[in-house]
């Protein structure tokens, strides 16, 4: 058995038995959020890394989503229907705010996800009626998927972690298929790739809309596991916490963001335990993380791995490399 | 029928006539140099008949298609293909990747988000085909950062080719290779077969006038000379402002 499979085998089963090796209920929440945050930063990611998009804007879908189904919860809908309702308007708002930002690249496409997110801030804050502006809105249950209640920690880790394999595995499908390397190609040559007949902005508008698939998606999980929304959830420092995880993580790979979700989250909710000032933690880990492994965690300790493996034995090494490569 | 026609095409930018009623008319099969000192507007043209410009005024036809408004990607699925005189192409990726997205690119299967573009085996097939023609299955599946500017030159025409264009345009093929590398091009392009229609810009006048059979002179945006090799190479215009004295 090589390295990788094994490395996916005991991972796997470490998160399907992760409620009951961890110390305490508490814990088991933290890996629920971090799961729900992996699919955050996987649905940003997709813009982020494989279309060279930068959104700074994406916590206003994600909160827009959890809204809705703090809403329609509110309304008196059940969950299925809210749920839907949910995905819907976030996908749907994700298609906004892509007609409108996709008109640029670069820094204009930054800038207008960044004001299309202080836009929906704003309303989450200031259109009380529907939001309830500062007090939030809470959800007051969770849902029952075939009888199994969600309001246990351990249950709602199972529900979570199913859904983010799902999210995992269609972005895994995604990057490898024929649109997947199209939505690459816009992002290293537009030009060329407009010049062999694809339509550059029709890619980037697809990619959008599975972005903003996942970002509901973890919008869901995340109203149900806080039970509670506010404005603060759609803040731009969300939509920057979330950039940070895909970033620090490794762009435009699929084990990053997931690493960068992890790190964020055990920073902000179990190491901010023990140190008061924990930003200024997260900070020192993001620049340690900027000046030695400038393309992220993921990419940057593999690169250290070979390093580290090719000088102790140039040999073996050498052959290794060369055999891992082919196919 | 004529494979391309241009008509009193016009571009500026700003106050800058880059390329002044310029008209041209390439039969099918023909083979098609331009030639012009730098700044002539030569990529300009191409530019604007691959539909990258916008031309102010004027007309493109292909095959006596009206294409003037139609947007650049879709002159691809019509047949038109080009490589770039500053190479273009996908550093990150295998030779075998570019050349596949460049028959993906005319394929519906594009937009597919659910196969695995590894597994269709027809591309690959095609691509390595593709590869073949141009003496470089060898490496096919070499970084595209790990190969040499020849043959960087041969993977774009690869590309080009693997669309099976009707009209082909080439920007400077021989820009900035070796006289070997230069050879193993000029063979390659010999070898195109007659239903390709070759437009070439050229300053390479050596292996450039042995392979046009009609040459279009552009001097500050304007056709000064066009005609076949002997009659352009005698015109004293074209000595005065391309040629040398």
């Amino acid at each position: 058995m090589s390295a990788r499979p094994f490395a996916i085998a005991v991972a796997f089963v470490a998160l399907a038995t992760l409620p009951h090796w961890m110390p305490g209920i508490y814990y088991v929440n933290v890996a629920s959020q971090i799961l729900f945050y992996a699919v955050f930063a996987l649905g940003l990611n997709v813009l982020v890394g494989y279309a060279g998009l930068v959104s700074l804007g994406h916590a206003g879908l994600f909160g827009v989503t959890a809204y809705a189904a703090g809403y329609m919860l509110q309304l008196g809908f059940g969950h299925p229907l809210a749920i839907l309702a949910a995905l819907v308007i976030g996908v749907a708002s994700m298609a906004i705010y892509a007609a409108l930002s996709l008109r640029s690249t670069g820094i204009g496409f930054i800038m207008i996800t960044l004001a299309l997110g202080e836009i929906l801030w704003g309303l989450a804050y200031r259109w009380i009626s529907l939001t309830g502006g500062d007090n939030g809105l809470s959800v007051k249950t969770r849902p029952e998927p075939f009888g199994f209640s969600l309001s246990d920690a351990n249950t709602f880790y199972y529900a979570t972690l199913v859904i983010f394999l799902l999210s995992l595995a269609a972005a895994m499908v995604f990057v490898r298929s024929p649109l997947g390397a199209a939505l690459m190609g816009t992002r290293d040559q537009p030009r060329r790739m407009n010049a062999l007949g694809y339509h550059v902005w029709a890619i980037r508008f697809c990619a959008c809309l599975f972005s903003g698939l996942l970002t509901a998606v973890s919008g869901i999980l995340f109203v149900y596991y806080t039970q509670f929304i506010s404005p603060q959830t759609l803040a731009l420092t969300s939509s920057a916490e979330v950039l940070l995880m895909v970033i620090s993580g490794g762009a435009g790979t699929l084990l990053g963001p997931i690493v960068g979700a992890g790190l964020v989250v055990v920073v902000k909710t179990v190491v901010s335990g023990f140190i008061e000032r924990w930003n200024f933690l997260l900070g020192a880990i993001f620049v340690a993380i900027v000046i030695l492994m400038p393309e992220g965690l993921v990419p940057g300790t593999a690169r250290l791995w070979r390093l580290a493996w090719r000088k102790r034995e140039p040999g073996p090494g050498a052959i290794k490399g060369g055999a891992g490569a082919k196919p | 029928m004529s494979a391309l026609t241009v008509t009193g095409l016009c571009k500026s930018f700003g106050g800058l006539h880059v390329t002044t009623d310029v008209s041209l008319n390439v039969e099918p099969g023909e083979r098609r140099l331009i030639i012009g000192p730098n700044g002539a507007g030569k990529t300009t043209l191409f530019n604007l008949i691959t539909g990258e410009l916008t031309p102010d005024s004027g007309s493109i036809q292909l095959f006596g298609q009206d294409i003037t408004g139609v947007p650049s990607r879709r002159r691809a699925h019509l047949g038109m293909a080009r490589t770039y005189q500053i190479i273009t192409l996908f550093a990150r990726d295998t030779i075998l990747h570019n050349v596949t997205l460049a028959l993906l690119g005319l394929s519906p299967a594009r937009w597919n988000p659910l196969i695995d573009l590894r597994r269709q085996g027809h591309f690959v097939e095609h691509a390595q085909a593709a590869l073949e023609r141009v003496g470089l299955a060898h490496i096919a599946n070499r970084p595209l950062s790990q190969t040499s500017y020849g043959e960087r030159r041969r993977v774009e025409i690869a590309m080009a080719l693997t669309q099976n264009p009707k009209v082909l345009l080439l920007d400077e093929p021989f820009a900035g290779l070796s006289i070997d590398e230069r050879r193993d091009v000029q063979q390659l392009l010999l070898a195109i077969p007659r239903d390709v229609t070759i437009v070439m810009i050229e300053h390479n006048m050596d292996v450039a006038l042995e392979f046009a059979e009609r040459i279009t002179l552009l001097h500050f945006g304007e056709v000064i000379v066009e005609g076949n090799r002997a009659e352009v190479v005698a015109d004293p215009r074209t000595r005065e402002v391309y040629l040398g004295h």
